[in-house]
């Protein structure tokens, strides 16, 4: 079939170890390869930055409460590119939204900033059609979305009767009727005690009726999750997200996986993701003495091999909170008095959207946005630590670019610091204004790619240039070897990719949307053996509490758009 | 200040949408520049100068540019969006959005405007002489934050939902209202010389509402405090104080409660 050779780039791609030479990189039918014959197409990149495709770990891109939030908040769209002129202009359709972007801007946005890959991160299983539905309409990317296990009563009963391997029979079969990816956690406990009004403050709160504590549900997934020996690790939102001085409780929660050892055959080394860790690293005991505690959260994480982050960088824009937590959505409206939406989906999880407005003239806003680039700038294993924004609570991931700028330059930071009316006390409550750091464009590619595609166990597919890996491909106008003394020109790089490549078809051209090929739905298919026990469990929640039939349950087959199955061969 | 006069020589056979009729837009420019700005019918674009036939000429900035809209443009839309200021004199009805997210600069419109008059507007003055209909001052839709600033004046009757999320600003209407005025509003102005079906000032945080009519139906929110001369527009009277609405969050400023009003004429 087709053959290509990208020339002369200067390369970055650190799961094969190539640090900005020049290389030239080959592909044939949609893979990576070794060499091409002489008749391949060849692009030359002469004086530009190549790395693989970017590979997302967290992001609420697709699914019913993000379709709850473009509902709730028609102003997202308004006067948001040029007046109504999305139509053909870019791509096919009309690019609508900022904070929660239509499907088209999604899929289309992130193939212009050079990624292939993102993960939704939280799929209420009831409603995986919803999400399963926005795949097949969000174009070029592929997706995959982790199913939330944290408040499901089946998983609260058997963890709390500590039996591992029932709970794992039940993982593997939610797994398969939702297509999901992974497990999730959102506020392990909290959001099912938010249903009587309660909620779980910390890991050893318990939760009421079931009487067990988020740290018995998190170990207990943790113990799950390397027992059926899943492609990622467990993926935990902690209890008590966003409130000062939370940071030592994030700590306590980082320490309940020192026990564990990862155990997979996907190159995964971590047993436990902490996502937008800057949403736990506050000190304070209250908004007035809030303060940055990213030193310390990230201390415990560089010591500590088998965790991985993400960020969740705020963007200081206008954006829409959405999580699963149901009990902070509705903390956060009695903050803001702004719209609150909330939903609980029966024995599973809830949910709640809220816009806000992360203000840079307010102090608090400033300081979050402070510790966010802290956390990677005090990083000393960049591929543990990955660039997010929690799209869209802490801003939209179309601000990658931006954060990648301020990553990268010290003077970006500085010019952002001074547009800050609380410039003083911003400097005074975090050590950003302090650090000197500047990462290059390695460590950009440890944390935009290689480092969050080795943590979802995927790394021999995406975020890699090594032969055999799918051929994603990003080439960004930057010469790596004169980078620009004007921070812009970073940002404007990364926001417009020369060429993206994805499985070997030029998708974007100089910023527009040239092709639409075949996307897939990547999900993880686990073989364990019939568990009776765990069947009979299941056909007694939907016959007593479920709403639904079991025989309507599941997501058919038809459904799921282009699938392609991560194999786990489960051994006991 | 330097005029242009645009006369419209076709009807559109949809509704049209001026949004590039504003003393911004046309400001230095030739009159066959403007007559190339953009403007939608439907998901067409077309020239505004494939509807309308231009003359004078604008001035070197919006502040000294005034224009002159003739002819029947009673299925026009969007006359002023975000004018930061200047004039524009309408010599009919206009249809929805008449300066919507206005920030500066006065509009008049000779006859009666549609929905969305001044929405989210900012600053500068908006007048007109005959009828508007609903959400005259508010907030887009889903938006909390309605108008901030500048004055509206209908001088004949509007229709529901005056000033929904305000927060600064002033609206009068000289003619009657029919139902919700100053509902969500955290502040601003509203002045209605007719009389209110009822729903003035539900779930309202801060602002004023002045009826010198009748609310035929007032909000249970409500509590009268007590009867205080005001001056409305230029003339003295005497009103009944309500304060309110009561089932909502209030905020503080040095120890008092800062409640929403409703003055109503004695």
């Amino acid at each position: 079939m087709s053959e290509m050779l990208i020339k002369n780039g200067y390369v970055f791609d650190p799961i094969s170890g190539i640090k900005g030479d020049k290389t030239d990189i080959a592909i044939k039918d949609g893979k990576i390869v070794e060499k091409v014959s002489s008749k391949a197409k060849i692009i030359d990149a002469a004086g530009k930055t190549v790395m693989a495709g970017g590979c997302e770990i967290h992001a609420h891109v697709a699914g019913p409460k993000v379709n709850a939030g473009r509902t709730m908040r028609p102003e997202d769209k308004l006067f948001r590119g040029s007046y109504r002129g999305g139509i053909v202009k870019q791509g096919k359709r009309m690019e609508m939204g900022f904070s929660i972007p239509s499907t088209w801007k999604t899929g289309y946005a992130y193939a212009r900033m050079g990624y292939a890959f993102t993960n939704e991160a939280a799929m209420p299983p009831l409603l995986a059609p919803h999400v399963h539905e926005e795949f097949r309409d969000t174009p070029i990317i592929d997706q995959a979305a982790m199913p939330v296990f944290g408040n499901n009563w089946f998983c609260l009963e058997y963890l709390k009767n500590k039996e591992i391997e029932n709970n794992a029979a039940y993982v593997a079969w939610l797994l398969k009727s939702t297509f999901g990816f992974g497990i999730k956690v959102v506020n392990p406990g909290g959001t099912e005690a938010w249903g009587w009004g309660e909620n779980c403050v910390d890991i050893h709160d318990p939760v009421p009726y079931f009487d067990i504590t988020p740290a018995e549900i998190i170990k207990g997934l943790i113990e799950t999750n390397e027992y059926l020996g899943l492609p990622h690790s467990v993926h935990l939102h902690g209890n008590n997200l966003g409130n000062p001085g939370n940071y030592e409780h994030t700590i306590e929660t980082l320490k309940l996986a020192s026990e564990y050892k990862p155990k997979n055959k996907f190159g995964r080394e971590q047993v436990l993701h902490n996502t937008h860790l800057q949403f736990f690293s506050y000190k304070g005991d209250s908004w007035g003495t809030f303060a940055s505690a990213a030193k310390e959260v990230m201390d415990y994480v560089n010591k500590t091999d088998t965790l991985t982050v993400d960020l969740g960088c705020v963007t200081l824009d206008e954006t829409t909170t959405m999580t699963a937590d149901g009990p902070f959505e509705h903390h956060l409206n009695q903050l803001n008095h702004l719209k609150w939406s909330n939903v609980d989906v029966e024995l599973e999880t809830g949910s709640g959207v809220v816009p806000y407005v992360y203000d840079k003239d307010i102090a608090v806003c400033g300081i979050q946005w402070a510790i966010g680039l802290e956390l990677a700038l005090y990083a000393k294993d960049l591929m543990r630590v990955h660039i997010t924004t929690d799209h869209p609570n802490a801003g939209p991931f179309t601000r990658y670019p931006r954060i990648i700028k301020w990553l990268m330059s010290k003077k970006a930071r500085e010019a952002t610091l001074d547009t800050m009316k609380r410039k003083e006390k911003i400097i005074k409550s975090t050590d950003l204004a302090g650090m000197d750091r500047e990462l290059g464009l390695y460590d950009i590619a440890m944390m935009t790619r290689a480092g969050p595609a080795k943590a979802l166990g995927l790394s021999n597919i995406y975020g890699s240039l090594k032969a055999g890996a799918d051929a994603n491909v990003a080439i960004y106008n930057l010469d790596a070897t004169k980078l620009p003394t004007d921070p812009e020109l970073i940002e404007n790089a990364f926001s417009n990719t020369l060429y993206t490549i994805k499985e070997g078809v030029i998708v974007v051209q100089n910023g527009e949307i040239v092709a639409e090929p075949q996307k897939h739905t990547i999900w993880t298919k686990v073989s364990v053996p019939e568990n009776a026990q765990v069947m009979r469990d299941i056909k007694e929640k939907f016959t007593k509490s479920y709403t639904v039939n079991l025989e309507n349950y599941a997501v058919f087959d038809e459904h799921v758009h282009n699938p392609r199955a991560i194999e786990v061969e489960f051994s006991a | 200040m330097e005029t242009v006069t645009m006369t419209l020589v076709q009807q559109p056979e949809l509704y049209f949408e001026c949004y590039s009729v504003t003393p911004d837009l046309f400001a230095d420019k030739t009159l066959a520049e403007i007559a190339l700005l953009p403007a939608h019918e439907g998901k067409i674009v077309w020239k505004l100068g494939d509807f309308f036939k231009f003359e004078g000429k604008p001035g070197a900035t919006a502040e000294e540019t005034r224009i002159v809209v003739n002819g029947d443009v009673r299925k026009m839309k969007r006359f002023g969006q975000q004018m930061t200021g200047g004039e524009i004199l309408i010599n009919s009805d206009a249809d929805m959005y008449v300066g919507c997210w206005m920030r500066g600069g006065k509009i008049t419109v000779k006859g009666n405007a549609d929905a969305f008059l001044g929405i989210a507007m900012e600053g500068g003055e908006i007048t007109v002489e005959g009828d508007a209909t609903n959400h005259v001052g508010s907030a887009y839709r889903g938006d909390w934050r309605g108008m901030s600033g500048g004055l509206i004046r209908v001088k004949g009757k509007a229709g529901n939902d005056i000033g929904t999320a305000m927060t600064g600003g002033t609206i009068i209407i000289e003619g009657d209202v029919f139902i919700h005025v100053l509902t969500h509003a955290e502040g601003g102005t509203v002045i209605i010389k007719g009389d209110v079906e009822g729903r003035v000032g539900g779930q309202m945080v801060k602002g004023d509402a002045y009826v010198l009519g009748n609310i035929l139906y007032p909000l249970p929110g409500f509590k009268k405090i007590g009867t205080v001369e005001k001056e409305v527009d230029g003339q003295t009277y005497t009103f009944h104080q309500y304060i309110g609405d009561l089932g909502e969050r209030k905020g503080k400023k040095k120890g008092e409660v800062i409640y929403g009003n409703i003055y109503l004429k004695a």
